[in-house]
């Protein structure tokens, strides 16, 4: 496996070199490189921006479809809560876990469950009083990667415990065991996911040496047949195994409001996300407990990988979560189990850095002062960068030329036509004065 | 290498603009993060002072693997009494301002705080002048 794993992929087929992409990634992580779009591995986050935006459809999300079922004895589904979120008239995600049955899926571990437990968890980490405050959720993989590369000071504050859907993969391989009896590699758990960055995730955890899900199949890859298989189980409704708090954490505040506490921030869209990590890093939100971040408008509703407009879907939690009780899970301990806990800290990823030698750092940062000023500012992409600012640093990094600049270029061809007229002139002079003297001859 | 900055007098939100791109630069270069925190709120502090109590102004740094050289110079009504001015939690903010969360008579406390080296420099009428270092001890 390569350093990074990633599910968001270019079609190369398809892509036109239109640079559409180049601006949007929050990471600067897109060139655009003889007529092809690129991502640069290191500093992509899978947020999934690039695939909102491209005209194309040349971004794509690399995942699982349902025919990995097959691979395995035994297969257990966790829906991610924004699932619910999908669905018109849903009574409760009970019919959903039917569905999911129905699919072929021998069982249904809900993520809301353990969404639940890791409130509760953090809830008693906060109050402890032991763990740095504010505490940063790290359930968004886009977010956590983008504070490895970016936010080396914000590492600390970053909650230790699993993401819901983590834990629910740990839960759910238990209980098939023991129900079972297989030993736990013929037990295929899958996450059914709402973005790519969660895919991502399963193949290359961070904090973890191996993910406790086997692999993630799109929301809309499973929606059309979900869809027809759910009015068949509608008289099962009850036999959900989550509460309000955790079906909650499907929509942006969802996580947040779980924690019983007001002082707390949550926000979504990963630009806004920027935002608040930058304030975070300047120290201006320290009376905050606990901030929440979705890098997708209206949380993991807004994943790109979802069918249902996020806003709607927004809407749909709140009435399906209405008649349903507070939650259902609860931790019987006072201390938090070892096993909710991350294994390892993230660690700081400086790919952002000019040079590890801080003196050719240095003469770097100078060079691209310079080259800057050659540039117009206009930010135009036609360079294939995403913008003058970081046309300057790929040439000093050695990945473009000043003459990728179409200015540039036209400056110097003017320059080419200039002396070439000049040179002609020239000539044209010396024939004439060579004629004269003919002449006079 | 030197920087130059233009804080406008007119518009408190933009204040943090000098500061955020000085923290992405100092990123870029590969200072520690301790230092690069320090040299973030020093500065963001004092921009805020430039646009609340002042008319804008302008900012020089200077950085160096060493150590970051900051000058924070402004034309504005200038400090009749430094030494009050200095004091945790004195402050001539108005209502409006204390509204908008500032005007805590935090801001010169935490610059001198956060930094390894500071001089202030006022006259009223005239304009104040502040300077700061921080070392760099990678
Ligand atoms: N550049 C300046 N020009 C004129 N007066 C200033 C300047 N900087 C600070 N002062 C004066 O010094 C006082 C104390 O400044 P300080 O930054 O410590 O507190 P503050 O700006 O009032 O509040 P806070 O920084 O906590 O929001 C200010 O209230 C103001 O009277
Ligand atoms: S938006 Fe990006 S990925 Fe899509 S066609 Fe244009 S350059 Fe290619
Ligand atoms: S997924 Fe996000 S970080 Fe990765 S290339 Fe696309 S926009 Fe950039
Ligand atoms: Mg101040």
């Amino acid at each position: 496996m390569s350093e990074f794993f990633h599910s968001v992929t270019l079609d190369r087929d398809k892509c036109l070199g239109c640079t559409n992409c180049i601006k949007r990634c929050p990471t600067s992580a897109i060139r655009v490189q003889e007529g092809k779009a690129k991502i640069l591995s290191e500093r992509c986050i899978d947020c999934g921006e690039c695939i909102r935006v491209c005209p194309h459809h040349a971004k794509i999300a690399v995942c699982e479809t349902l025919d990995i079922l097959e691979r395995y004895e035994y297969t257990v589904a966790l829906p991610a809560p924004s699932l619910y979120a999908q669905f018109n008239n849903l009574e409760g995600p009970g019919t959903v876990v039917e569905g999911l049955k129905l699919l072929g899926f021998d069982d249904v571990f809900e993520v809301a469950q353990a969404a639940e437990l890791i409130s509760d968890a953090t809830r008693k980490l906060i109050n402890s009083g032991k763990a740095p405050m504010p505490m940063i959720s790290c359930a968004c993989p886009t977010i956590s990667r983008l504070i490895r590369i970016r936010f080396p000071d914000l590492i600390e504050y970053m909650s230790p415990l699993l993401t819901p859907a983590e834990l629910a993969g740990k839960l759910a391989r238990e209980k098939a065991c023991k129900e079972t009896g297989l030993p736990p590699e013929k037990i295929g758990v899958i996450f059914i996911t709402p973005c790519p960055a969660k895919a991502a995730s399963i193949n290359m955890p961070i904090g973890l040496d191996k993910s406790n899900i086997d692999a993630s199949i799109p929301i809309k890859e499973v929606y059309p047949r979900l869809v027809g298989l759910m009015h068949r189980a509608e008289d099962t409704c009850d036999i959900s195994d989550s509460g309000r708090a955790g079906v909650r954490w499907g929509s942006s505040g969802g996580e947040a409001h779980a924690l019983l506490s007001d002082l707390y921030l949550a926000a979504d869209g990963i630009e806004n996300c920027i935002k608040v990590l930058n304030d975070l890093e300047d120290e201006k939100l320290n009376y905050i407990k606990f901030v929440e971040l979705n890098a997708c408008p209206g949380g993991c509703v807004g994943g790109v990988l979802q069918v249902e407009n996020p806003f709607l879907a927004k809407t749909k939690i709140k009435s399906l979560i209405r008649y349903m009780p507070p939650y259902r899970n609860v931790l019987h301990t006072q201390e938090i189990p070892d096993d909710f806990r991350w294994t390892y800290k993230l660690e700081y990823l400086p790919v952002m850095q000019l040079d590890t030698d801080m003196e050719k750092a240095f003469q770097k940062m100078d060079e691209i002062e310079r080259l800057i000023k050659k540039f117009p500012g206009l930010d135009c992409g036609s360079c294939g960068s995403p913008s003058c600012r970081s046309l300057a640093e790929d040439i000093v990094r050695g990945y473009s030329t000043e003459e990728a600049c179409v200015f540039v270029l036209r400056d110097e061809v003017h320059q080419i036509a200039d002396s070439l007229s000049r040179i002609s002139g020239i000539q044209l002079g010396r024939k004439k004065a060579a004629e004269a003297e003919d002449k006079e001859d | 290498m030197t920087l130059h900055y233009i804080v406008p007098g007119d518009d408190f939100t933009r204040a943090g603009e000098a500061s955020g791109d000085l923290k992405r630069k100092m990123k870029k270069l590969g200072f520690p993060s301790d230092v690069i925190r320090k040299v973030s709120i020093a500065l963001y502090e004092g921009e805020i002072n430039m646009v609340i109590h002042a008319y804008g102004g302008e900012i020089t740094a200077e950085i160096s693997s060493s150590e970051i050289d900051l000058t924070l110079a402004d034309t504005g009504p200038g400090i009749p009494d430094i030494e009050k001015a200095m004091q945790d939690g004195y402050s001539t903010a108005t209502e409006q301002v204390r509204n908008l969360g500032f005007g805590a008579g935090m801001g010169l406390p935490n610059m001198k705080k956060y930094t390894d080296e500071f001089q202030i420099e006022s006259e009223v009428g005239v304009g104040t002048t502040v300077r700061m270092k921080v070392y760099n001890h990678s």
